[in-house]
């Protein structure tokens, strides 16, 4: 069974899928998601216990490889490489708590909404999995489509306006991938990841990198952002965020940087200065946004900028602090989302100046905020520490300004995140929060423990990750392993 | 005694079938008592087509050699066999469409026989290899279509339909004959690689009469194919026809003109490689910019699925106009999905207006999905469809054709695609968001009385065409083994 791991991961989600839309399940939509998506944990812990992290040479574990049309010699190859691993581990987890939030919740239609998120499922593990480049096109694309209707059905207000710039946003920017890979492909005559020869041609990676880019979201091209955060229902914020930003990650480290390692540096320069511009203005921006999912959007722009410096800083410290900070800033804003809309859920409201004093009498949503956003703020000890710190330490040996610029950025972290706890939290009650408002049921409980545990876990021993990513014995050149052929 | 040449019956099977089903139709509009002649006429009208498909698998699958037969008038070979698969399977679904339609009693018995006619012609259309029987094929499915168009005669919308369609197809129709006529009298052949030939023989790559006559004659197939600038008529005949009729029209019309037009150019006139490729470029630009600009605009959804298939005819043209066998291989498949697409989305289309018994707008189509839950996935996937989007038959058929455009080094086309694909979004997603994302309640439509008709021929249509659009995503090996094996018989 070890062999079809990757396989199992990407089509169970969408065996669920087809499930619950095809049968007659009615309101045990939800809890039949649910089910799958933890059986999809289970085996993804499965899939942990049997990876080889040490393995050497180019081929990916859990590989597979199936024909999809010969003519152009595009196929079904999927494997994960440990920093892929570690990000489609982050999907299936932050997907799961997604899933049981919309269930305790209750969504409308649920048949055609869980079925929707299951899809998703499949298609954002099947990103990180994708060895193709056509293949990893088409599961780019398809997260689109779930996402288009779910942020465009279960939606807010403004949901209407958020899709359209969301889908015209992001497919400007597939598309010209798409444009990319059928060049590259034809070029190499093959659409493989794993043995196609680099290319140095600067227009493909800039087809690719702009793609990726727009994912990120990177300062400029970030208008989409605050608009789909804020009119997305929690959970869907808490992936948009959370997981489907990660695929942009994914790509920058595994066709960016390893298919076009000339035109990577060529333009190493210009991206770092986008990846900081984002960082100091999106953290500026969350300081001064007057909402809760506000703060969390912008904060989410400014750590993405921290990620990409994380990976154009092109040593192995750079890398796996990116990969970690990847996962953390998953969880963080995951967990962020998902306590905002437990928030909105009491208080009808996001606004921070109608929000205060909620931890009078709510000790267990004053205590999950609380850590969240001490882990957000990157205090010493915290999981987010050792990746902000070890992003930096790549960036610095390449370029000590850089790494100024990126060590400003965590402090305005501090500044933006205090402000959200205190805003919320203390202070006069304001408004907006009835004396009645509950503290966090068992059931919200019971999805925000998991995700906040994992945190505290990647805080006690983030070597897991880091360790665990590019090589763990120093014989292996650490780069070279997702570099090759 | 006057000479007659061989006739290959089996090869000209599928066109005989049809055209039987045809004379059998006619038979029972007059025979049959009333209450029969509804589902007697549609059998065998679907019959025929049944009988076409199965006529043309056994000749594409009984044709390894392509040769020409009867006088070197018609071509045997795979390329037409599969184009007229993908009639016959068109034809097929209209038929489904079209079975609950309301209808006068008294056409019923001339709708199916039109139909199987128009089938048959189009299948003789595909066979053609020299310019009498191009021109002998066009007009006899032409005819058929200007009537299928006009036939609701109660509707002031029809009947505006059918006379434009008349007088711009006799239009396009007398602007090919004339290119013929100078092809021809540069030439002095008729027969498509005669013409090769001769031009080759006599040196006459550069004679100016050979040039206009080859300009009039894309001009004229373009008029068929609905590609801008000589789309004209489309929004307005799209839009004024019955629904099923416009299904048919959009997918099976569009696909032979441009089999036919990829056949002429390359049989006929590899000497002009060089000219052609470039106005086949030019074309497709003009369509899939036109076409995209002008649907963006569009609130009634006959309209915006006309200029829809406009532009969709310019990505058929990167393909034609890529001219190698990667080429001809992409429009081939890129035929299949969008034949089903189309015949899918007009019947979707129909299914509301049935409903409503009123022209369909995005508007009126708000909370569809909701209320008719395969009609609502099936219109969802062939959106998606047409937009390219992964998990459907349409982004396959997009990738093809873009790659057969790059590896022909017509790079600067691709990225027009891709533009064009960009703009392409809005519209399509905006049907989608009419259908799911507005809720009628949210508009303050009244509620319809009743429950929406049961049409079980239409939803097999339209679950037909779902399975074949996201089906042709995942089986693309075999759908691609024979288009390659078809675009095989032409000298590319």
């Amino acid at each position: 069974m070890t062999g079809w791991l990757a396989t199992i991961l990407i089509f169970l989600p969408l065996a669920g899928a087809l499930f619950v839309w095809l049968l007659p399940v009615g309101r045990l939509a939800g809890s039949l998601a649910l089910l799958v998506a933890l059986i999809e944990v289970g085996f993804w812990i499965n899939a942990l216990t049997r990876m080889d992290f040490d393995r050497a040479g180019p081929a990916p574990s859990f590989e597979q490889q199936t024909t999809w049309f010969s003519d152009l010699h595009v196929s079904y190859h999927v494997g994960f490489y440990a920093f892929s691993f570690w990000l489609a581990g982050l999907a299936v987890v932050v997907m799961a708590a997604a899933i049981a939030y919309g269930f305790w919740v209750g969504r409308e239609r649920p048949r055609a909404y869980f079925g929707l998120m299951l899809f998703l499922t499949a298609a954002v593990v099947g990103v990180f999995a994708a060895q193709d480049l056509l293949l990893f096109y088409v599961f780019f694309e398809a997260m689109m489509i779930p996402l288009y209707v779910l942020i465009g059905v279960w939606g807010g207000p403004g949901r209407m306006g958020a899709t359209v710039k969301f889908v015209i946003y992001t497919m400007a920017g597939s598309l010209l991938m798409l444009v990319a890979v059928i060049v590259f492909g034809l070029s190499r005559n093959s659409f493989d990841l794993v043995t196609t020869e680099p290319s140095n041609s600067t227009w493909l990676f800039l087809g690719f990198a702009i793609a990726f880019a727009v994912k990120a979201p990177l300062f400029p091209l970030h208008g989409w952002l605050p608009d789909a955060y804020r009119e997305s229902s929690p959970e869907v914020a808490a992936v948009l965020s959370g997981v489907i930003s990660k695929a942009a990650i994914f790509g920058f480290i595994r066709i960016c940087f390893g298919k076009f390692p000339g035109p990577f540096d060529d333009f190493r320069v210009v991206i770092l200065a986008l990846a900081v511009t984002g960082l100091v203005y999106g953290s500026l921006l969350a300081f001064r946004a007057p909402d809760v999912r506000g703060v969390i959007a912008y904060s989410s722009l400014a750590q993405m900028g921290l990620i990409t410096i994380g990976v154009f800083a092109q040593n192995s410290a750079g890398l796996s602090g990116a990969v970690l900070q990847a996962v953390n800033h998953g969880l963080i804003s995951a967990t962020l989302f998902l306590l905002a809309g437990t928030i909105e859920r009491r208080t009808s409201t996001g606004s921070l100046d109608r929000l205060g004093g909620m931890a009078r009498g709510r000790p267990a949503l004053a205590t999950m905020l609380m850590a969240t956003g001490i882990i957000t703020l990157a205090v010493p000890g915290s999981s987010a520490f050792a990746g902000e710190f070890l992003i930096l330490a790549g960036i610095f040996s390449t370029g000590w300004g850089w790494a100024v610029a990126g060590a400003t950025g965590i402090v305005l972290a501090a500044m933006y995140a205090l402000r959200l706890i205190s805003a919320v939290l203390h202070q006069e009650p304001g408004p907006a929060v009835p004396e009645a408002a509950l503290d966090l049921r068992p059931a919200e409980l019971g999805i925000l423990v998991p995700l906040v545990g994992c945190l505290l876990a990647l805080s006690a021993w983030p070597a897991a990750i880091t360790g665990n990513t590019l090589a763990r014995n120093d014989q292996t050149p650490a780069l070279e392993r997702i570099s090759f052929p | 005694m006057i000479d007659t040449p061989s006739v290959d019956w089996f090869a000209l099977s599928p066109s005989l079938v049809a055209l039987g089903a045809a004379a059998l139709c006619l038979l029972i509009a007059v025979l049959t008592p009333r209450w029969l002649l509804r589902p007697l006429a549609a059998f065998t009208c679907a019959l025929g087509f049944v009988g076409g498909l199965v006529t043309a698998a056994l000749v594409y699958w009984k044709s390894l050699d392509a040769h020409l037969i009867v006088a070197d008038a018609v071509s045997r070979d795979r390329f037409a066999a599969l184009a007229q698969l993908i009639v016959m399977g068109a034809g097929l679904l209209t038929v489904g469409v079209s079975y609950s339609a309301r209808m006068r009693q008294d056409h019923i018995g001339e709708y199916y026989a039109l139909l199987a006619t128009a089938g048959a012609g189009m299948a003789f259309l595909v066979q053609a290899s020299n310019l009498m029987t191009l021109f002998l094929g066009l007009e006899w499915f032409s005819v058929c279509l200007y009537i299928l168009c006009a036939i609701e005669i109660d509707l002031v919308g029809s009947l505006e339909a059918g006379l434009k369609y008349l007088i711009i197809g006799g239009m396009g129709s007398a602007v090919l004959l004339f290119g013929s006529a100078l092809v021809y009298g540069s030439t002095g052949e008729l027969g498509f690689s005669a013409i090769a030939d001769a031009t080759r023989a006599h040196d006459l790559a550069g004679d100016p009469i050979l040039l206009v006559g080859l300009a009039m004659l894309i001009a004229g197939l373009a008029f068929k194919a609905s590609v801008a600038p000589f789309h004209m008529w489309t929004p307005d005949v799209y839009e004024g026809a019955p629904t099923p009729v416009t299904g048919f029209m959009a997918a099976a019309t569009k696909a032979v003109a441009l089999v036919l037009a990829l056949r002429v150019l390359t049989v006929a006139f590899p000497e002009k490689e060089d000219v052609w490729t470039i106005a086949v470029a030019v074309l497709a630009c003009i369509s899939l910019a036109w076409g995209n600009i002008a649907a963006l605009v569009q609130s009634r959804v006959k309209r915006l699925l006309a200029y829809s298939s406009i532009s969709h005819a310019g990505f058929m043209l990167i393909a034609i106009a890529a001219a190698t066998e990667l080429g001809g291989r992409a429009l081939l498949y890129y035929l299949i999905p969008y034949s089903a697409i189309s015949i899918g989305a007009f019947a979707v289309v129909a299914a509301r207006e049935r409903e409503l018994g009123e022209t369909v707008t995005l508007d009126n189509l708000a909370g569809f999905g909701w209320e008719r839950p395969l009609l609502g996935v099936a219109m969802f996937t062939f959106m998606l469809g047409f937009a390219g989007f992964p998990l459907t038959g349409g982004f396959v058929g997009k990738f093809y054709v873009f790659a057969a455009a790059s590896d022909a080094g017509w790079n600067w086309l691709v990225v027009v695609g891709v533009v064009a694909t960009l703009v392409s979004l809005y519209y399509y997603l905006a049907v989608i968001r009419a259908m799911y994302m507005r809720p009628a309640a949210e508009l303050g439509f009244a509620p319809i009385g009743g429950s929406p008709p049961r049409e079980i021929m239409l939803s097999a249509a339209v679950f037909s065409a779902m399975v074949v659009n996201v089906g042709s995503f995942f089986a693309v090996q075999p759908l691609i083994d024979l288009a390659k094996n078809a675009a095989k018989a032409l000298p590319l």
